[in-house]
């Protein structure tokens, strides 16, 4: 139980993130001398379906597939110097997860880490599905629920080095930390509130460290190519200082907070986690230092009776293909090619058709937008169209079509690209809290997976 | 009073989850709020967005923050899992509401980011 601020650094916000990102991270929690924590955020929405789509074909994969090269570069100094580490990069198998872990120390040449592994997000199991949504016969990839801060606090006050878990909450990979460190009461929702939106503002890694902000001459960020993700220093009373290590690139203002504070939000009064209900509307963003901006006024109330859940399922296929057109009347050329298609592919469904460089990310996917713009001259076109059905044959016929535009459809097309892939659907429903059992156990070699 | 885009006034980001997007716009100076809570409104964006369908639209006010956050309902095909645009989490939307005319006082003007054009600043 401390009262001296906790360091919270970020070293992903998302499956796919830049590995190179934790070391300068480390580096400067290290620097700081004071207690600090990693953490790693590689879970969106669908990346667990596709986690345990992995895990059936492999029994040893469902974790992150790049969990090496986040943690390799990292591991060592981050044992040697007392930094904990916490991610939901355990995905789908996080057991699967701490034996890599386990693994790479070994290779390393390291001492073999204390790994706490997180369970009780899994409610795919017959146990919970009366709880689940009705599926109509479509069949369940994933169900998991979003856990809260608790068992990631547990794990850390009994001396978890490591703490792999699979769905948590985003900011709970913040909340777990500060409340081993603060020994905040379970009903201190002022400082259980700060502490999640200090986590809001991690969870997407450099998204407030001037990630994903850019737009040059009005929102200009130096070193985009060498960007600083986000420490945040938390304090007793929940609230934080954002900053990023001294020397990395990206930029960390007012301006740069206030988009990620709002990121994802809908009622700002009523931020929903498993941990707190989290409201801002009364919070103040300073820039109280090159780099260094302060959030404070965050304000909690009662977490909720029931926990948010996932349930992904199998829903058909997607088809897609490309065909560019360039020169005198290219757009002619694939606004025709975009009709000959929607004959050819009628009654499979509804059919998108963009013009790439004429109208094809604000529009709508019945066509509207399109129809609404007048047709015009442009010259260096690339017509795309996609459709969605049930059944693998029917929409692989839009990749068909498309390649028969090679010596059926308008002059001058090239660069036939055509893609089909499974889909997963996702569905949400609330689960009563009694129904789920998180904790954690101790990862042992000899477990099972 | 001087027609600008949005965007000379405010910045933002979209975020989505499930068939919800929200879009952030925040002052660029605190003297610029008012005008984004009285020009902002939610008719004025569901006029915006017309070809997406939005089934409910609020625009929630953040005086202390100086900023806004707009909440689409139903506007994403059905949302990543299902819209068929290349842009299935609908990203790019904020750049469509921070293309919306403002109307700003002259004085103002010293306040607003981007270039300064007299020739372009009027455009609706």
């Amino acid at each position: 139980m401390h009262t001296t601020p906790l360091l919270v650094g970020c070293a992903a916000g998302f499956s796919g993130d830049r590995t190179d990102a934790a070391a300068p991270v480390v580096q400067a929690l290290v620097a700081s001398g004071g207690p600090a924590v990693l953490i790693f955020e590689t879970l969106a929405e669908r990346t667990l379906a596709l986690a345990q789509l992995a895990r059936r074909a492999d029994p040893d994969a469902g974790y992150e597939p790049l969990l090496v090269a986040m943690l390799a570069p990292v591991l060592g100094d981050c044992l040697r110097h007392g930094v904990p580490i916490v991610g939901n990069f355990g995905a789908a198998n996080p057991a699967g997860a701490a034996r890599r872990i386990t693994a790479l120390a070994r290779e390393l040449g390291l001492p073999l880490p204390r790994i706490a592994v997180v369970h009780g997000d899994d409610v795919s199991g017959p146990e919970h599905r009366h709880l689940l949504p009705q599926m109509h016969g479509r069949a369940i990839v994933s169900a998991n629920a979003y856990l809260g801060a608790e068992a990631i606090a547990q794990a850390l006050r009994a001396g978890a080095q490591i703490v792999v878990a699979g769905r948590v909450a985003d900011p709970s990979l913040t909340v777990g930390p500060a409340l081993a460190h603060f020994g905040w009461a379970a009903d201190d929702w002022q400082a259980l509130a700060g502490a999640t939106m200090a986590g809001h503002l991690l969870e997407c890694g450099a998204q407030v460290s001037g990630g994903y902000y850019a737009d040059p001459g009005l929102k200009d960020v130096p070193g985009l190519a060498q960007l600083g993700y986000p420490i945040a220093e938390i304090h007793a009373d929940g609230h934080c200082i954002v900053g990023k290590p001294a020397g990395s690139g990206g930029r960390v203002d007012e301006h740069t907070v206030k988009e990620q504070l709002l990121y994802e939000v809908h009622d700002p009064a009523a931020y929903l986690t498993p941990d707190v209900v989290a409201d801002i509307s009364q919070a103040h963003v300073d820039e109280i230092g090159p780099d260094r901006v302060r959030l404070r006024g965050v304000r909690g109330h009662a977490r909720p009776a029931t926990l948010k859940a996932n349930v992904c399922f199998e829903s058909g296929w997607l088809a897609e293909g490309e065909i560019s057109y360039a020169g005198p009347r290219a757009e002619a050329r694939a606004r025709l090619a975009a009709d000959i298609l929607r004959q050819r592919l009628a009654g499979l469904g509804p059919l998108r058709a963009d013009l790439i460089g004429v109208a094809s990310v604000f529009g709508d996917d019945a066509g509207r937008w399109l129809a609404a713009t007048p047709a015009g001259d442009a010259q260096d076109v690339r017509l795309r169209v996609a459709l969605r059905h049930a059944e693998r044959a029917s929409a692989e016929r839009l990749n068909r079509e498309v390649t028969a535009l090679y010596t059926c459809g308008p002059a001058g097309g090239g660069g036939v690209r055509t893609a089909l892939r499974p889909t997963l659907g996702t569905v949400s429903c609330l689960l009563p809290r009694e129904a789920l059992h998180a904790g954690f156990i101790w990862f042992t070699e000899g477990a099972a997976p | 009073m001087i027609t600008v885009p949005l965007w000379r006034v405010a910045h933002g980001r979209t975020g989505d989850k499930g068939n919800r997007s929200n879009i952030s716009v925040i002052a660029w100076h605190p003297a610029l709020y008012p005008l984004l809570a009285e020009q902002i409104t939610a008719p004025v964006v569901a006029a915006c967005f017309a070809h997406r369908r939005p089934s409910h639209v609020q625009c929630h006010l953040l005086p202390n923050l100086h900023a806004m956050n707009v909440v689409l309902d139903e506007v994403l095909d059905g949302g990543v899992n299902d819209a068929l645009n290349l842009d299935s989490h609908g990203k790019a939307l904020s750049f469509l509401l921070l293309d919306l005319p403002l109307q700003v006082p002259a004085t103002l003007l010293p306040l607003l980011r981007g270039p300064n054009t007299t020739d372009n600043g009027d455009t609706p």
